[in-house]
């Protein structure tokens, strides 16, 4: 028997139902647990009492919603997450693309643009990048300007760079970056061919056709249905024998698009789509 | 002062468990391998263990304790269902929440206690998705994660279980929890062990 829905579960509902409908910003079938946490983080920094209270002044002043979708979406990464996964890209992936002449990319739910910009400087490492246009979507305007100015945190640097050699780079990390105003700004080259959009995956349709698609660590706060709704786009926008690559935790296993991609890098989390 | 089997009597009286969320830090490993031998085959509530593992070392808990109990290991997989009868372990690096359709979760947030995956979060989303019908068992460890988590499960009806903090190789985590959510029973580790068999009764 399932436990019955409290007042914050039914007012929380309400409000995601009301954001929808009145900014078509769907988080209808995002992950219930990972949501209700962030709005009652939003909460206490909006200085509202109640969810019902938070809903009022969304719908009522726009700014207001521009901040709690800041806390509705995750910006979490870092550069050359899961070296393992990097270094997996640049030897079973790499040589395929290689025989391609032109490359499209797609960076699914890009947040601040720390993956975009470690797959950008993978590709001109292997002499890729020149022939290559990385699309990086994402909902969140604010996200999409970070990602834009390509200023990340001085102190992430030392992380960043230990994950990049760990990843199997192959010059100084510090070549991509100068270091001012506290922040590490990143060679604009890098991004010369990254066409930054707003896309949602829960409402928009597919817009190219891409060889590779990386998509790490956004569907876990997905339920299954939009999940599955994402898999099915991305299957639909990989050209033939198209890559993807997820999170180091995420599984298709439970997809009912399963069957339709195959697994070429198990711990990596980078699969195929299947031949049909 | 440790439980009675009188208190434990009332403790259960009444339960039907679904599932039991057991969480540790400092020590944790030594307590669950005490501990899980216990659950007998055929075993009914699904059983979750989450322990503070560094973030850059893959977890093998699955794996160790695989070879050791009577019921099946995993490690637990984002929207996997919620399995009776399973002993999952919550991997390194993410968060570990159960949603309310019994499916599980990862997230990257923040940690919380410097702890990424956070027995809080576990708890709080597991006392949501079951309950009265889950049960926490918090053990030793050297910080204050846990407790908000035993809170929530109590606050819902579920049952909550705290190792003796006396004899908790580390006693922070077993005293926040006992400070802050007053748990049912406060039991040595022994005791739990043989506590943990009778939660599938439907008494």
């Amino acid at each position: 028997m399932k436990h019955p829905l409290d007042d914050t579960d039914i007012e929380l509902r309400m409000l995601i139902e009301a954001v929808y409908l009145k900014y078509n910003y769907d988080f209808r079938d995002y992950t219930g647990a990972s949501q209700k946490r962030r709005v009652l983080v939003a909460l206490r920094e909006m200085d509202c009492a109640t969810i019902s209270e938070l809903q009022a002044k969304v719908l009522h002043q726009p700014e207001a919603f521009t901040r709690l979708l800041q806390f509705l979406t995750i910006p979490v990464t870092e550069m050359f997450r899961d070296p393992e996964y990097h270094a997996a890209l640049r030897s079973q992936v790499v040589p395929h693309l290689s025989t391609y002449a032109s490359l499209k990319f797609w960076v699914a739910g890009c947040s601040t643009g720390e993956e975009v910009y470690s797959l950008a400087i993978l590709l001109h490492e292997e002499g890729l990048l020149e022939r290559s246009i990385i699309y990086a979507t994402d909902i969140n305007p604010e996200s999409l300007d970070s990602a834009r100015r390509g200023v990340f945190q001085l102190d992430r640097m030392r992380l960043y760079t230990e994950n990049y050699q760990k990843a199997g780079g192959k010059r100084a990390f510090s070549d991509y970056y100068t270091a001012a105003y506290g922040g590490a700004l990143f060679e604009r080259f890098l991004v010369e061919n990254v066409t930054f959009a707003d896309h949602s995956l829960a409402t928009d349709s597919v817009f190219s056709e891409t060889h590779f698609i990386s998509c790490r660590n956004v569907m876990i706060y997905f339920n299954r249905r939009l999940q599955n709704r994402v898999l099915g786009l991305f299957h639909e926008s990989l050209c033939h024998r198209g890559f993807l690559a997820l999170g180091s935790k995420e599984s298709i296993d439970f997809s009912t698009h399963a069957n339709r991609f195959e697994s070429i890098a198990r711990r990596e989390r980078i699969f195929r789509k299947a031949a049909e | 002062m440790n439980a009675s089997a009188e208190d434990v009597d009332a403790a259960l009286a009444g339960r039907n468990i679904e599932a039991i969320v057991i969480g540790a830090s400092a020590g944790g490993v030594d307590a669950l391998v005490e501990l899980l031998p216990a659950l007998p085959s055929g075993f009914g509530p699904a059983t979750v263990c989450i322990l503070h593992v560094p973030a850059d070392r893959e977890s093998r808990l699955a794996e160790l304790f695989a070879a050791r109990l009577a019921l099946p290991v995993r490690e637990a997989l984002d929207k996997a269902p919620v399995e009776g009868g399973t002993v999952y372990f919550a991997g390194a690096g993410y968060h570990l929440s159960i949603e309310r359709d019994r499916v599980f979760s990862i997230s990257c947030e923040p940690p919380v206690h410097y702890a990424r995956p956070a027995i809080d979060l576990l708890m709080e989303s597991a006392a949501d998705a079951y309950g009265a019908g889950l049960a926490g068992i918090l053990l030793t460890g050297a910080n204050t994660d846990g407790a908000d988590g035993m809170r929530r499960i109590r606050q819902r009806g579920g049952l909550t279980v705290v190792q003796d903090p006396r004899e908790a190789q580390a006693p922070t985590m077993p005293e926040g929890a006992i400070r802050l959510c007053e748990p049912h029973l406060v039991l040595p580790l022994a005791a739990i062990r043989a506590l943990l068999p009778q939660l599938e009764k439907i008494i």
